[in-house]
């Protein structure tokens, strides 16, 4: 039931993606100068840019993961899309989930691209490819969960822009060393342990998704 | 008539507990001063520096007890929509950024002696660190909008999420050293503490806590007069459009 209505937003989502496309149209450029600039910041030097590559690939898909979950609800208020939402006879939990199903699609095609620039860019060569796509689908559910949580609060404060990334980066701090570490050791082929990190980015995910189902109707009241 | 005078009567109590409240913590302060400057021993490897955990443990006991009431309360808050949990979650918050600054700030002046740096990434200072920001990002939510009900309800959300992730902050950040290198150095470890040293940190956690009911009573006690001129200030426009 629940995810039933989940996957209709989801696709709904996905529809207005893929007619509009925000994602591959301004993330895709938008991560690609990130990382353009991570490489101005710390190279030219090889082995600097090949130690610090796992970072910069985690920045670049948190600050795209920012973008993209605030403009999720961005879509909603154009023409009162968001009352009709409410007015909908579904639960308000299923908003949240595929709003964050939505999300992490969205950002799993653009870690696809951003993989290929940063193997191309730094130079970073992947033992264990297996685990560094697991690590990368766990944690961009984790980054989708707490964006499309807080999304629609950022989507009120658009005079504050600043609150939106204040509020979720310290909040995604998990996301962000577990990944790192994760795609650090994949990448060294370390793969026994790569796992536990694993295990910490899935409990996070199931925490966020989960007190997101239990209070997501609250934000949306008025 | 009695509605009035009983509220008066209340009102008075009230700002009599307020004043009690405000006497208990100054002397309690200054007894803690008193055990933790001059009753309690200079530290046998550290000297006289290490008084300053006197002030920096209960600073920071407070930090995390505040968050916890926010955490409560903005749980009560959801649950009942009673405006005063929200003061309190507000107040309290409030009160934890201030002790969470001075904790972190307390251990950086005794980081620089002791360990011969203002700031490692330790994990308890890792994850004190992020926990200022969270709540530093609640008191913005705050700000938002000038909707009463919906400020309550969007700050009582982020109070519950903020609280939920500290400790898998802490899990992560803890595994993230262990792993970059072994059991830190700067880890101080944990010394038997000598009973009048236990004291004075007892005496300052205990005179901390009272200062923290009494900040508690005041800003709750500003959030209600804001309130009220909320009201009064919307009064008249509610009347001429009657």
């Amino acid at each position: 039931m629940l995810v039933g209505q989940a996957s209709v937003i989801a696709r709904k989502d996905l529809v207005i993606e893929v007619r509009g496309r925000h994602a591959l149209g301004t993330l895709l450029p938008f991560a690609a100068t990130v990382l353009i600039a991570f490489g101005f910041a710390f190279g030219p030097g090889r082995d600097v840019l090949d130690r610090v590559a796992p970072g910069l690939l985690w920045m670049a898909v948190l600050f795209s993961a920012v973008i993209a979950s605030r403009r999720a609800y961005q879509v909603e208020t154009e023409d009162g899309a968001l009352e009709g939402l409410l007015l909908a006879p579904i639960d308000k939990a299923a908003v949240f989930l595929g709003k964050a199903a939505a999300v992490t699609l969205e950002l799993l095609a653009l870690v696809l691209a951003v993989l290929v620039l940063v193997v191309l860019l730094f130079d970073l060569s992947v033992q264990d490819p297996l685990l560094m796509v697991a690590a990368f689908v766990l944690g961009v559910v984790g980054l989708a969960a707490v964006g499309s949580l807080f999304g629609v609060v950022a989507e009120s404060a658009r005079t504050r822009e600043a609150i939106f990334p204040m509020l979720v980066l310290p909040l995604v701090a998990p996301v962000l060393i577990a990944g790192v570490r994760a795609t650090d050791l994949a990448a060294a082929g370390r793969s026994s342990e790569v796992l536990s990190w694993l295990g910490l980015l899935a409990a996070f995910d199931v925490v966020f998704l989960s007190v997101g189902v239990l209070v997501f109707g609250y934000l949306l009241e008025d | 008539m009695a509605a009035t005078a009983e509220r008066a009567l209340g009102k008075a109590t009230s700002r009599n507990g307020e004043r009690t409240l405000g006497v208990a913590s100054l002397v309690a302060l200054a007894i803690s001063a008193l055990l933790s400057l001059v009753v309690a021993p200079p530290d046998a490897v550290q000297g006289e520096v290490q008084r300053i955990m006197y002030v920096h443990v209960p600073a920071a006991w407070l930090a995390y007890l505040s968050f916890f009431v926010v955490f409560g309360a903005s749980i009560a808050y959801l649950r009942t929509k009673k405006t005063r949990w929200d003061r309190v979650a507000a107040a309290s918050a409030e009160i934890g950024v201030l002790f969470t600054a001075l904790a972190i700030a307390l251990g950086m002046l005794w980081g620089k002696p002791v360990w011969g740096t203002w700031w490692t990434w330790d994990p308890r200072l890792t994850t004190t660190a992020v926990l200022l920001l969270i709540y530093i990002g609640y008191l913005a939510v705050r700000r938002i909008t000038d909707n009463p009900s919906r400020r309550a309800t969007w700050a009582a959300v982020v109070g519950i999420v903020g609280f939920i992730d500290v400790p898998i902050v802490h899990l992560s950040v803890v595994w993230w050293r262990s792993l970059h290198q072994g059991p830190t150095v700067f880890r101080l470890g944990a010394p038997e503490i000598q009973g009048t040293m236990l004291l004075a940190l007892l005496g300052g956690v205990a005179a901390f806590t009272i200062t923290y009911a009494y900040l508690m009573t005041l800003r709750l006690r500003v959030g209600r007069l804001e309130e009220r001129e909320a009201r009064e200030a919307l009064s008249p426009i509610v009347e001429v459009e009657r």
